[in-house]
């Protein structure tokens, strides 16, 4: 098969848990990459070394252990710098995860003075195939502002519908927000095209590439975004980190978004000043540990090569497809071919519930998601209340997809569903 | 889980009740009318409730529902309208406190057979904390709906 990693079963031994043995002696099939990654001993690995030799708290500590916590911690966002191609490493902030990051962004565009505020009579747009994460802050800020959302719709096939783009991006648009890869129907969306339009209207670009970053090569500076969010442990990171990239003029213009230590130039009792990016939107000890993790995993995929990366999924997620369109009652919701396709691949079997596929390929090991994947919108776009996902990455194997079919078999055979 | 613990969930009777499901539909007449969701998984029920005066008790007289959800959600409303339907609401709702005790037990509760029927299949769903929301969706969706018709009675009076 072309594209795949070379040495896959080497790159795997990376992965400590993919060694697993499951209930009946199942060997582990994780398909459950866009839910969350698993991480390689090396991130483990860095974790563990700095909480037991150089664990402190950052940039207020001033003893040895104290810097050498606050080199790593800054070494991270260089590291993440470096991998998404930030013009400036100030650019870089480190948040919880991707909706902090993207709360963030609601939040203080809801409350920034002057022409980059949101208010009442502006307009935000954002699409029908976005995860919750990127639909509710922003009926928070249009509810509380006043201002007004609007939605790009989808095709059949699963792409955006850009046929009204001219009526639905006007001088009115104040921030146009969208994921760059879908998580439930795997679409790649045009980021630099609808960057360029919406800033012909002078609207602020807000990407959510939490399915972007971990399967292809992100560089922000070309993508046209403004702010650029995802989240750490999809990338072979740890939970409890993510990013958010914004251009500095516009993160320079926005007020703080959380108040406390660390963000602060000085405090009185009358009123404070906060320093500069990326700390005044860092408030509080940061998560230290998990940025450590986040940067070693991001060196990780750099060493492996996202372009290497990107082609290992495709060439996976065009196996999977082709796989999955043998299985009798079954639809794939999304872009029918790899081409333009992240690895997240949603599908339906008729007559049998994703709760109850997913339960019965649980019992042969293999781990799926199903529901709504946190994309409601999306899902009654198709008429589907849920769909089952399996979702690939850089460590998935043919193998491992034949495994998945069969299991689809076997949860047909399971329930007496005919194979029409 | 295992192969075996798959059957213990997945037992005949309950893909029976989902395959075809008793009392299904929505029909009148009816007091109070209900939408309980899991946020989880995003399974849904309408569910209807109509009582009538009995002679100690108000009597379960018709329980109807739309489901959209799993084999688990999906046969735990027609097992659970079949069970109270014909029932006073003490009766009832003692059912649907052994049902709850079960589905709390981790799977270590003996179910009462004569009380709970095919109720009883329910019990290997004990084992899988992420099912137990499913197979209690519609019993909290008639719960809350009967105890909203007993409100609305109390009112009136």
């Amino acid at each position: 098969m072309d594209g795949l990693l070379p040495e896959l079963d080497v790159l795997r031994k990376d992965f400590p848990i993919l060694s697993r043995t499951m209930a009946d002696g199942f060997p582990l099939v994780y398909l459950d990459s866009a839910n969350t990654s698993q991480k390689p001993q090396v991130v483990i690995d860095a974790m563990v070394d700095h909480l037991e030799r150089h664990n402190a708290n950052v940039a207020r500590a001033m003893h040895q252990i104290g810097a050498e916590a606050s080199a790593a911690f800054e070494e991270a966002r260089d590291k993440v710098a470096r991998f998404i191609n930030a013009p400036a490493r100030d650019e870089v902030i480190f948040t919880k995860n991707a909706s902090e990051a993207l709360n963030l962004v609601a939040n203080t565009l809801a409350w920034a003075r002057g022409p980059t505020g949101v208010r009442e009579g502006d307009e935000v747009l954002i699409t029908e195939m976005e995860h919750h994460s990127n639909i509710v802050p922003w009926q928070l800020l249009t509810e509380r502002t006043g201002a007004k959302l609007r939605w790009f719709g989808l095709t059949d096939d699963g792409e955006l519908d850009l046929s009204n783009i001219d009526d639905l991006l006007t001088e009115r648009t104040k921030v146009v927000s969208l994921t760059w890869v879908s998580n439930m129907l795997g679409t790649v969306n045009p980021i630099a095209e609808i960057a360029r339009r919406a800033h012909e209207v002078g609207a602020l670009v807000v990407v959510d590439a939490s399915q972007a970053v971990p399967q292809m090569p992100v560089d922000v500076a070309a993508s046209g975004a403004d702010f650029l969010a995802f989240t750490g442990h999809k990338v072979t990171g740890p939970t409890g980190i993510g990013v958010l990239w914004g251009r500095r003029e516009v993160l320079e213009q926005l007020p703080p978004f959380l108040g406390g230590g660390e963000m602060i130039a000085t405090v009185t009792m009358e009123r404070s000043t906060y320093t500069d990016i990326p700390h005044k939107f860092e408030a509080g000890t940061p998560p230290i540990v998990e940025a450590v993790g986040l940067g070693v995993a991001v060196d990780y995929l750099f060493a492996i090569g996202m372009d290497n990366v990107k082609a290992h999924e495709q060439a996976i997620t065009g196996y999977a497809l082709e796989g999955l369109a043998s299985i009798g009652g079954l639809t794939v919701l999304g872009p029918k071919t790899a081409g333009n396709r992240g690895g997240a691949v949603s599908f339906e079997i008729a007559g049998i519930h994703p709760h109850d596929v997913s339960q019965v390929l649980d019992a042969r090991g293999i781990a799926v998601r199903a529901g709504h994947h946190c994309a409601k919108p999306a899902h009654q776009r198709f008429g589907v209340q849920s769909s089952t996902r399996a979702s690939s990455y850089l460590y998935t194997t043919p193998a491992e997809i034949d495994a998945l079919v069969d299991g689809l078999e076997y949860v047909k055979k399971y329930f007496r569903v005919s194979s029409s | 889980m295992t192969t075996q613990n798959l059957d213990s969930l997945y037992q005949e009777i309950i893909l029976d009740h989902y395959k075809n499901p008793i009392h299904a539909g929505l029909r009148e007449p009816f007091e109070a009318e209900v939408h309980h969701v899991n946020p989880i998984c995003g399974d849904e029920v309408t569910l209807r409730v109509h009582l009538s005066e009995g002679e100690r008790a108000p009597v379960v007289e018709d329980v109807s529902y739309d489901a959209l959800g799993c084999s688990i959600s999906q046969a735990a409303a027609s097992v659970m309208s079949e069970l109270v339907i014909g029932k006073t609401v003490p009766e009832a709702l003692a059912i649907h406190q052994e049902f709850l005790t079960m589905m709390q037990s981790r799977g270590n509760a003996e179910p009462d057979e004569e009380v709970l029927e095919d109720g009883v299949a329910f019990a290997g769903v004990a084992k899988f904390p992420a099912r137990i929301k499913c197979a209690l969706l519609s019993w909290m969706a008639w719960k809350d709906a009967t105890s909203q018709v007993l409100a609305q009675d109390k009112e009136q009076r």
